[in-house]
């Protein structure tokens, strides 16, 4: 039965003399082999040069900060509830006065985990944010010898301070332009 | 049907949305919908019935009576507040069924939303909050409002109950608390309108043994249980149904477990939210109860407490509480499975015993060396 239109007949023909001799069918072959060359080619030299990713590549999550330097994390467990991997965990703490300049609210999240085993960035905890806190940046998590190295903690994910560290915080924002903590109206 | 070879208060016929049901003479339309059910039942942020006078102030429970009574079935001008309403033989309410309804009751919960902060992320009672659900099931999506939101100078009132004034919707609710519970009265409601606001008397703190359940009937979180602050979100606990001997409460209370650990206790709540009767008395727990008993061997506990399917808590789904069999060691000759990473040892999380800290816990309980089992 025939399923496609696209299906040849296999020729079983005897062979021309041309075709015997095989010459003609070598040159061929290698005609396409040159024209190759020539061509653009699929691979990269990959650590000089990288590929630009989707803007909307989901890739290792950032924890952010606000325009102060001040963390946008208050541990509301919504990144954790929405994670169908359930990669998230978080304790929360009580923002002592003297600490303002470092979380944003009276609560935050003292410890922030993500197994980066479990996760499958899906960026849903990106989505269920309220406060812009979390985000999923455009590079990968870095292989790893150690299933251990997985489990990135509050320090690993955190932007650097826009105030302290400029150039750091610049680059870890990429082309993403960093969103003022105005109150959003829905 | 009448019921007079039982006692002598008549019943009456009310309908409600289409449905018809017999009530004692004297029964609000709120607890008339009530026996009915289900979507009938009007929202109540204020009214609480273990709580004498309540009910009446934040109109939440409006509802449209169409029909007076079968003696004069004349509507009544305006919504009525259901639970300050009684109902009258032949009276036609509707509620779901009335667009008047549904848009005065949005414009209520507008209302209320005007000078709530909003701080959700924030606050203690996410996921359990009568105001969240509101909100949510009948408010509209965005605020016209455009001033500055009504703030207060925090206050401390006692070293078990934390007080939020900006979260407080008035509803009086634990003012009767104070009133009908405790002996003497050191929490209530001073100055007026815009600036009304729940305090105790001259920053008194609330040391009766069941001001606790102030916290209970808070609909928002405006009272909430400081030694559960910031313990854990909600809907990550495991609420289980316990009880133990107390010499002054009823001694039945709801566990909030994290593990075997009881982040928070609170009483038992029924269906509207409101605190669980026993043999027609409130189930009100002693703040003993409440916030001294924080070990999970203090409680002999019943089983999971049934929630409610739509609730953000029941993501947990707790519906039993033994641990599966481990099978794995039994079919590998006692061997057990070597796992490639114990996440235990290298998660930095739950490293410290929340439920043992007094309040919240600081950024100093988090970078003082816990103890670490090797």
């Amino acid at each position: 039965m025939q399923l496609t239109q696209r299906a040849k007949p296999v020729d079983r023909s005897p062979m021309t003399w041309l075709e015997s001799i095989y010459l003609w069918n070598i040159a061929k072959g290698m005609a396409i082999t040159l024209r190759h060359m020539f061509m653009k080619k699929a691979t990269i030299q990959y650590p000089e040069q990288q590929r630009s990713f989707s803007k909307v590549f989901r890739g290792l999550h950032v924890l952010n900060r606000d325009e102060a330097g001040r963390e946008n994390c208050t541990a509301c467990g919504l990144c954790a509830v929405a994670c169908p991997a359930e990669a998230i965990t978080m304790e929360a703490a009580e923002r002592q006065s003297g600490e303002e300049h470092l979380y944003r609210e009276e609560k935050y999240a003292a410890k922030y985990e993500i197994n980066m085993l479990r996760c499958i960035f899906c960026g849903l905890c990106e989505e269920a944010c309220p406060k812009d806190a979390i985000y999923l940046s455009q590079t990968f998590a870095p292989a790893n010898y150690a299933r251990k190295g997985f489990i990135y903690s509050k320090e690993e994910l955190l932007i650097p301070n826009p105030v302290t560290e400029r150039e750091a915080y610049q680059k870890a924002l990429g082309d993403r332009k960093p969103q003022h903590s105005t109150t959003h109206t829905n | 049907m009448s019921s007079d070879t039982k006692n002598t208060i008549p019943t009456v016929k009310v309908t409600i949305d289409n449905i018809t049901i017999e009530v004692p003479a004297g029964t609000t339309i709120l607890n008339a919908a009530r026996q009915i059910g289900g979507d009938v039942t009007p929202p109540a942020m204020c009214y609480y019935s273990k709580l004498e006078g309540s009910g009446g102030k934040c109109r939440t429970c409006l509802v449209e009576v169409a029909a007076g009574s079968a003696a004069d079935p004349r509507p009544m001008p305006k919504l009525v507040a259901s639970c300050r309403t009684g109902v009258m033989d032949g009276m036609v309410v509707k509620n779901i069924t009335s667009d008047k309804v549904k848009d005065a009751r949005a414009g209520v919960v507008e209302f209320l939303l005007l000078n709530h902060p909003l701080d959700c992320p924030v606050c203690d009672q996410a996921g359990e909050c009568h105001l969240q659900d509101l909100g949510y099931e009948h408010g509209k999506e965005g605020t016209r409002y455009e001033f500055e939101r009504r703030t207060f100078e925090k206050e401390d009132i006692g070293p078990y109950i934390q007080l939020h004034m900006t979260r407080c919707i008035l509803c009086y609710r634990c003012t009767y608390v104070a009133d009908q519970l405790t002996d003497q009265r050191v929490h209530g409601v001073l100055d007026r309108g815009d600036h009304a606001e729940i305090s105790t008397h001259i920053s008194k703190a609330i040391d009766n043994n069941f001001s606790g359940n102030m916290i209970d009937v808070c609909p928002v979180g405006a009272l909430t249980d400081k030694t559960f602050r910031f313990k854990n979100r909600v809907w990550f606990t495991k609420p289980v149904l316990a009880h133990r001997d107390c010499p002054d409460c009823c001694g039945k209370v709801t566990l909030w477990q994290r593990g075997d650990e009881v982040l928070r206790v609170t009483a038992r709540k029924d269906e509207w939210g409101e605190v669980c009767s026993y043999d027609g008395k409130p189930g009100w727990i002693c703040n003993t109860c409440r916030f001294d008993k924080k070990a999970a061997s203090d409680w002999v506990i019943e089983g999971p407490v049934n929630v409610n399917r739509h609730s953000v808590i029941s993501q947990g789904h707790y519906s039993a509480l033994q641990t599966p069999k481990e099978t794995l060691p039994e079919v590998m000759g006692g061997r057990a499975p070597k796992l490639m990473m114990d996440i235990h040892d290298v998660s930095e999380v739950n490293k410290i015993e929340l439920s043992q800290l007094p309040g919240a816990a600081t950024g100093s309980d988090f970078n003082s060396p816990a103890p670490k089992e090797a």
